[in-house]
């Protein structure tokens, strides 16, 4: 069978559509626009020495030899930013970052001295010839010691380690029911370090124009509106002369929301030298010093009864936050929305604790598609529940069907003060549980166990928060979380839409296309969509936790719901009839009663321009700030089946079904892309990913020779499937899902090691689940088969 | 440290490109800001995540460890040099339509790296593909929608058609 196809098919393609990407012809063609494609005039390049060591005082820095290298142009330290304010810059969450040390350096592979030079070759050159002399200081790197009174001090500028303390949730009556429980299960979870690798490192190129006193910035940003008002601030530039771009985008997957060094010395050094200039981190300079994700240290309990009833929760974290506190969350939530951690579950009462600490490390904690930790809190609540299944001897899925809570209880407000805006968990863990043949591979597991072969099932049952948010809470610097779409018809009928998201390879070109052709009935070529550039687009806060079809999305139906209602205008005024009378179908107007003489959106939009009504301004567009009125909750099951060799402790993922719910569907090949995209980063985070640091600080992950990304060799087959319960709010129905996979996958596939494991006495396993780390288990357990 | 200049001629996608250039230049830099193709891509610094493939005399190679010098003379093949008279490769062609991509930041050394394979086995299995594009990072697609890419670029190349 084959298919010719040359073009994108034509026509209106509105919700559900299997559209062809219009994004991906220039990416196929080796069209794309990133940062580093970037070329301008008299552009020069900008590279760091970064330091050795993950606590240092800076003695000296001796920049002799590197001065007189041919072709540096500048050489730029800390205490040169110092005279200009930009040493230090606040942080999204109130704190403030170096962005070069003056005094000493708080982790290993931070940006000391910055290069300038003619090409990238010899910024480098130049970077190995700049002498820094350090003097070691004790390193802290266990964020449990850091918080201990003896420990050695991070921050220059602080006197404790302690970032902050916060909790949610009533503690007396979860105290209470703790104590009236028949069972009770706990247990510490390190959820690990990982890092987004995205496969565009971060870069920026700026261009200080010193006639028009202009500064532009190309930068792999996912919210270039934020980082234009934030720069304002701390430069004093006026807002209208800063314009960052926020072209074509290699990935982001949260690890670009971040303001980093790079941007702000390529800024300073290009306002200083009147010439653009780039910088582009390589690989390992990327993985060292930009936003780690995760990193949460959590003990977890769990109280029920002993026919499986869950009563309530208890969770203490420790999270390492690194040297500066500027984790990407909305202001007033300094652990993201862990208090999500209820889940799926109707829990009766709920407490939650986080305790955030400064250690010698690089900065960050949310990212790596985690909605603002709720990969951390969708991960202990369902080892949690999987533990607690295990200990009354239950099966998890009859657990979990026993305490999910009920659709009909829907909007259902947690213990934990969230309302969940709709869901059917059963039917999804149903359908999974059919699809995988769950009875039957249980049968295969008792069969199997007693020849002594390991084979696991897991299921985690997860409910997702995106889409922030509602202004009441949600605020990035102080700017409300809404999101923006601005809608232009031209007189032809074609359209320019623009919007306050940037997209990182998710299809916004494509699917906020769709949402404007289904509801205005114009074909999906017609529409052009455009994003990232701050001059043009209207203000908005930008793509991650998976928002942008929550905001934007929104945004759009009602923009284009503004535009429908004056057209309908104009349509009355061409067809000489009353508004009342005029109905709308599909792209054509016509009078009630009298279908075969219509207008059509083209002949309205012409009409706009040529023959507006007496009384209605001319054109047709319409902009809309979109403030939601609550998150959108998608949800989904996921199964995955384990077997785990007993020679060699590897563990092949044999089948792996998940059911997503997120609300009605946009374009489902891209849903579908990216659920399979999230699941194969979680496959990562389960089995390969891990950032970790030794008792001085020194970094193992820090390269892709060490930080193991899974191929296309270890990544398992995804088998996928769909319920769809639209978000009451939502004015398409629709749900955030790009994080999804991320948040509910981990549980699923830890769940399913230890079940095969659990006969043995294993009732947990830190990730990565290395072969080595099974293997030792095994051995301990007298499991090893010497085969 | 600026080293004595030596004079190459590459030819990138038929045409050829001649510049004075540093021994330690790399190819995919010599591709990117020399030839001004900046389809081929830098994704790491330890010739892991192949968004740097190209094909150098019928063989993919990833461009971030060969110096341009080494390719002095020889035939490059990127990702600007596949479609022909403004039709898309039947491998672009697979990508586009199995949703093959998302970002676009490793699909050109995924296209490459298809090429190869394809070129040497015209009839791949699944875990051939698998196993031909393992050089080849990939943080947004999970893969899966690439195998059925190169799988519909396979049949549609048998076919005769390109």
């Amino acid at each position: 069978m084959t298919v010719e196809i040359t073009e994108e098919p034509k026509g209106v393609h509105g919700m559900g559509h299997k559209i062809r990407r219009k994004e991906d012809i220039r990416f196929l063609l080796g069209k794309g626009n990133y940062v580093d494609d970037i070329k301008l005039p008299g552009m020069v390049y900008l590279a760091f020495v970064r330091s050795p060591y993950a606590h240092a005082k800076i003695k000296s820095i001796n920049v002799e030899k590197a001065k007189t290298l041919p072709g540096v142009i500048d050489i730029i330290t800390g205490k040169e930013l110092e005279k200009v304010g930009l040493a230090w810059i606040p942080t999204l969450m109130g704190d403030k970052m170096m962005v070069l040390p003056t005094d000493k350096v708080v982790y290993q592979g931070q940006e000391v001295v910055a290069v300038i030079a003619e090409d990238r070759y010899k910024a480098y050159d130049a970077a190995s010839l700049i002498e820094v002399e350090y003097e070691p200081l004790e390193p802290v790197t266990d964020p449990k010691k850091a918080l201990e009174q003896s420990s050695p001090i991070v921050r220059p500028d602080k006197n404790t380690n302690l970032v902050f303390k916060w909790e949610a949730g009533n503690k007396e009556e979860t105290d209470k029911l703790f104590k009236e429980a028949d069972v009770v299960v706990s247990q510490g979870f390190y959820y690990q370090r990982l890092h987004v690798a995205y496969m565009e490192p971060v870069g920026s190129i700026a261009h200080y124009d010193p006639v028009s006193g202009k500064l532009t910035i190309w930068m792999t940003s996912q919210a270039p509106h934020v980082v234009r008002t934030v720069f304002s601030l701390v430069t004093k530039i006026p807002e209208n002369k800063i314009r960052i771009i926020s072209p074509d985008i290699g990935g982001g997957f949260g690890g670009k929301v971040y303001v980093y060094p790079g941007y702000v010395v390529s800024a300073h050094a290009s306002i200083k030298l009147g010439r653009p200039v780039k910088w582009i981190a390589t690989r390992s300079e990327d993985m060292r010093s930009t936003a780690f994700a995760r990193d949460y240290h959590i003990h977890g309990e769990i109280a029920a009864k002993k026919d499986g009833t869950i009563l309530a929760l208890r969770i203490k974290v420790i999270s390492d936050h690194g040297a500066f506190f500027g984790d990407a969350n909305p202001s007033k939530f300094s652990a993201g929305l862990f208090s999500i951690c209820t889940g799926s579950y109707d829990i009766k009462a709920a407490h939650v604790e986080v305790v955030g600490a400064h250690t010698n490390k690089p900065p960050g904690g949310i990212a790596y598609r985690c909605s603002f930790r709720v990969t951390e809190a969708a991960y202990a609540i369902e080892r949690l529940v999987d533990i607690l299944a295990h200990e009354l001897g239950m099966d998890p899925a009859e657990l979990r069907l026993k305490n999910f809570i009920p659709p009909e209880k829907f909007p259902y407000k947690s213990a934990l003060g969230w309302t969940y805006d709709s869901g059917n968990y059963a039917a999804a863990l149903k359908k999974a549980m059919d699809k995988i043949g769950y009875w039957e591979l249980r049968k295969e597991q008792e069969e199997k166990r007693k020849r002594g072969e390991l084979m696991g099932i897991g299921i985690s049952s997860f409910t997702e928060i995106v889409g922030a948010g509602p202004a009441d809470l949600f605020d990035i610097v102080g700017i409300k979380m809404f999101e923006s779409a601005e809608i232009r018809i031209h007189p032809t009928g074609k359209v320019i839409a623009r919007f306050g998201t940037r997209a990182q390879g998710q299809g916004h070109e494509t699917t906020y296309a769709q949402i404007i052709s289904e509801i205005l009935g114009i074909p999906v070529e017609d529409i052009i969509i455009e994003e990232g550039d701050t001059d043009t687009c209207p203000y908005g806060l930008g793509t991650y936790a998976s928002r942008s079809t929550p905001t934007a999305g929104a945004a759009a139906a009602v923009s284009a719901k503004k535009i429908l209602d004056k057209a309908k205008k104009i349509a009355a005024h061409l067809l000489e009839a009353r508004e009342e009378d005029i109905v709308y179908e599909k792209g054509r107007f016509y009078v009630k009663g009298s279908p075969d003489k219509f207008k059509t959106i083209q002949d309205v939009a012409l009409a706009a321009y040529t023959n507006p009504p007496p009384g209605i301004e001319a054109g047709l567009e319409a902009i809309t700030y979109y403030n939601p009125p609550n998150m959108t909750f998608p949800f989904g099951s996921y199964i995955c089946v384990v077997d785990i060799d007993k020679g060699t402790g590897q563990i092949k993922v044999r089948k792996f079904v998940a059911v997503d719910d997120c609300g009605n569907i946009i374009n489902p090949v891209i849903v579908d892309g990216q659920i399979m995209g999230a699941l194969t980063m979680s496959f990562g985070t389960a089995f390969l990913e891990e950032i970790r640091y030794d008792e001085n600080g020194n970094i193992y992950g820090g390269s892709f020779a060490e930080y193991m990304i899974p191929t296309a060799i270890e990544t398992p087959k995804w088998e996928l499937d769909k319920t769809i319960t639209p978000s009451p709010h939502h004015p398409l129905g629709a749900k955030g899902v790009d994080e999804s996979a991320t948040v509910g996958s981990p549980a699923a596939f830890v769940n399913a090691v230890v079940d095969a494991l659990w006969h043995l006495g294993v009732r947990h396993i830190d990730m990565p689940l290395w072969p080595w780390k099974i293997w030792q288990i095994l051995k301990e357990k007298g499991a090893v088969s010497d085969e | 440290m600026s080293q004595q200049l030596v004079h190459v001629k590459i030819i990138i996608n038929e045409k050829a490109y001649e510049a004075d250039i540093e021994p330690r230049l790399l190819l995919v830099h010599f591709i990117r800001e020399i030839a001004g193709l900046t389809g081929t891509h830098v994704g790491c610094d330890t010739t892991n995540c192949g968004a740097c493939t190209v094909i150098l005399d019928g063989r993919a190679v990833k461009s971030c460890t060969l110096f341009a010098v080494q390719a002095d003379g020889k035939k490059v093949l990127t990702i600007e040099g596949l479609a022909k008279d403004s039709k898309l490769h039947p491998i672009q062609e697979g990508f586009w339509v199995k949703h093959g991509l998302q970002c676009g930041y490793c699909t050109l050394g995924m296209i490459m790296a298809a090429y190869q394979l394809l070129m040497r086995n015209p009839n791949p299995t699944e875990e051939e593909i698998r196993e031909g594009i393992s050089g080849n990072l990939c943080r947004c697609t999970g893969y899966q929608n690439i195998i059925e890419a190169i799988k519909y670029a396979a049949e549609k190349m048998r076919g005769g058609v390109s």
